[in-house]
């Protein structure tokens, strides 16, 4: 095995432990924390496929910024032991049968798709933030520029959510 | 390949040791300045000027008594300090320390890893720095160490946010975000820190904020809350965590001095008439020497000015850096238009 596929193997084998372990934990903490684990996983996976932009900024946003909100607001409720709210039985089965059905559209799908192809290497260069910035400003301006005025729009949002508050 | 692979874990441990021993003794350092501005001696009973005091500083701490509060979460109390270290001792791999050493026609740069993303994996490392003090006062379970942790993390959080937009308008002058080539660039024409001057002052306040310390050193602030997120700490632990914070203040140092003062580079280097391994060592005391300036900076300050009250804390890096940041990226992009360098 060369260096890249033990490199694939750990990473993949981390992301799936870690994404399995936020499911289980009893503790919202640890859940968090494991989620980031996930992050960091994942943004190993984009570091081999040669995307080193997006690799950074995966950590930079998710680890380093969204997650620290997360970690925040769950201290700050101080969630230390999950409630075990009281389920109806009806609901219980309504929440088997549907997951039951969402699995057959998976099987379907798994089963109607052609053989999955193990990923190309991607060009050396493609990642590389100069010929990101060239393909982002160049080739998908419109796209782009839509994308962040949407995220201009969340934010005034926010604002006057916790503004309103206030006024109140 | 297999020699250049040899040659990069080798720089790697000396740069780890030089970081660690510059660290220990920046603490000395630091004691005999503040001895100095409070005229005062200072430490001299272990060894000759009280040399050795970082050793028996270090040796106190190991062999202190180990406490883990009974309702703490072991790992994480752990984990807590051990991250903290780890992401202080992670940056020091992408700065470039020096040219590169000429050995039989093989050039051996003296940079662990020259990636061409170096100012992106900076603030990826400077934003998971959080972690740890978050994960070490939350582990506590201590209201303290909780609130301690949130005070410490939310003012590195701000400070973030003008320390990456002061970053961004240096990376439009020199467009490239590798810090072996931003040392490169300022071998030619003068220091980054000439064109840049409001972006350097962003980022050298941005920096003690990171670094929590003074004026900016509220997570601590000893004397009038109580000690923070370290607060039940005790041994080594409470070491690491005081420990990474002369790391932190070093490396800082050193990516003040790469980015805004030159790095390795020094004024009329070229007319010396030196060549080789001779200019090569000469360039790295260069960046040691602009690095000490710096750390001397960091402690003036420190036993210069009263600390900043929390709301004025804030109010500085939201109201007063964010927007002093912003304006500087659009003046550099004036600028570089009206001048013809936009291409």
């Amino acid at each position: 095995m060369s260096l890249t596929e033990i490199a694939f193997y750990v990473l993949s084998f981390l992301a799936i432990f870690s994404g399995l372990a936020v499911l289980f934990s009893k503790n919202p903490v640890h859940s968090v924390l494991y989620l980031i684990v996930t992050f960091f996983s994942i943004a190993g996976h984009y570091f081999l496929m040669n995307a080193q932009f997006l690799a950074a900024v995966h950590i930079i946003v998710y680890a380093g910024a969204i997650m620290v909100l997360f970690l925040y607001v769950i201290m700050m409720l101080n969630l230390n032991s999950v409630q075990e709210d009281k389920i109806a039985t009806w609901f219980k089965m309504a929440a088997v049968g549907a997951a039951g059905i969402f699995m057959l559209v998976v099987v379907s799908l798994i089963a109607k798709t052609d053989a999955l192809q193990a990923s190309t290497p991607m060009a050396e260069n493609a990642g590389l933030i100069e010929n990101l910035g060239k393909v982002l400003y160049q080739d998908f301006l419109l796209p782009f520029e839509l994308a962040s005025v949407l995220f201009l729009a969340a934010m005034v949002g926010a604002v006057y959510l916790s503004k309103k508050e206030l006024a109140n | 390949m297999e020699g250049m692979l040899m040659y990069k874990i080798i720089l790697a441990v000396i740069v780890f040791a030089v970081t660690l021993g510059a660290a220990a003794y920046m603490t000395w350092g630091e004691r005999k300045l503040a001895s100095w501005f409070q005229d005062r001696i200072g430490p001299n009973r272990a060894g000759p000027m009280g040399l050795l005091q970082p050793i028996a500083d270090g040796l106190k701490m190991i062999f202190k008594e180990e406490m883990i509060p009974t309702h703490s979460n072991k790992w994480l109390f752990i984990l807590g300090p051990s991250f903290f270290m780890l992401t202080a001792c992670l940056t020091g791999a992408v700065i470039p320390w020096g040219s590169g050493f000429n050995s039989d026609g093989i050039v051996y740069p003296m940079q662990i890893a020259d990636i061409n993303i170096g100012l992106l994996y900076l603030l990826g490392v400077v934003s998971i720095g959080v972690y740890g003090i978050m994960i070490g006062g939350w582990s506590s379970n201590n209201k303290f160490a909780l609130l301690g942790a949130l005070r410490a993390s939310s003012q590195m959080i701000s400070y973030e946010v003008a320390m990456g937009l002061a970053l961004i308008a240096l990376v439009m002058m020199t467009g490239t975000l590798s810090l072996g080539e931003i040392a490169q660039q300022q071998d030619a024409g003068y220091a980054n820190v000439v064109y840049q001057p409001l972006g350097f002052l962003i980022f050298i306040i941005c920096a003690f904020a990171e670094t929590n310390r003074a004026p900016f050193d509220l997570p601590e602030s000893e004397s009038e809350l109580v000690g923070g997120y370290h607060t039940e700490y005790s041994s080594m632990k409470l070491g690491f965590f005081l420990f990474a914070e002369y790391i932190n203040m070093f490396i800082s140092s050193a990516v003040m001095a790469t980015l805004y003062f030159g790095g390795y580079n020094f004024p009329f280097q070229h007319e010396l008439g030196l060549e080789g391994n001779t200019l090569v060592i000469l360039q790295t005391s260069a960046l040691f020497i602009k690095i000490l300036i710096f750390i001397f900076v960091f402690m003036w300050i420190r036993w210069t000015l009263p600390r900043f009250r929390y709301d004025q804390l804030m109010n500085l890096g939201w109201k007063v850096l964010l927007p002093l940041a912003i304006a500087n990226i659009f003046i550099t992009g004036l600028v570089m238009f009206f001048t013809g360098k936009l291409s």
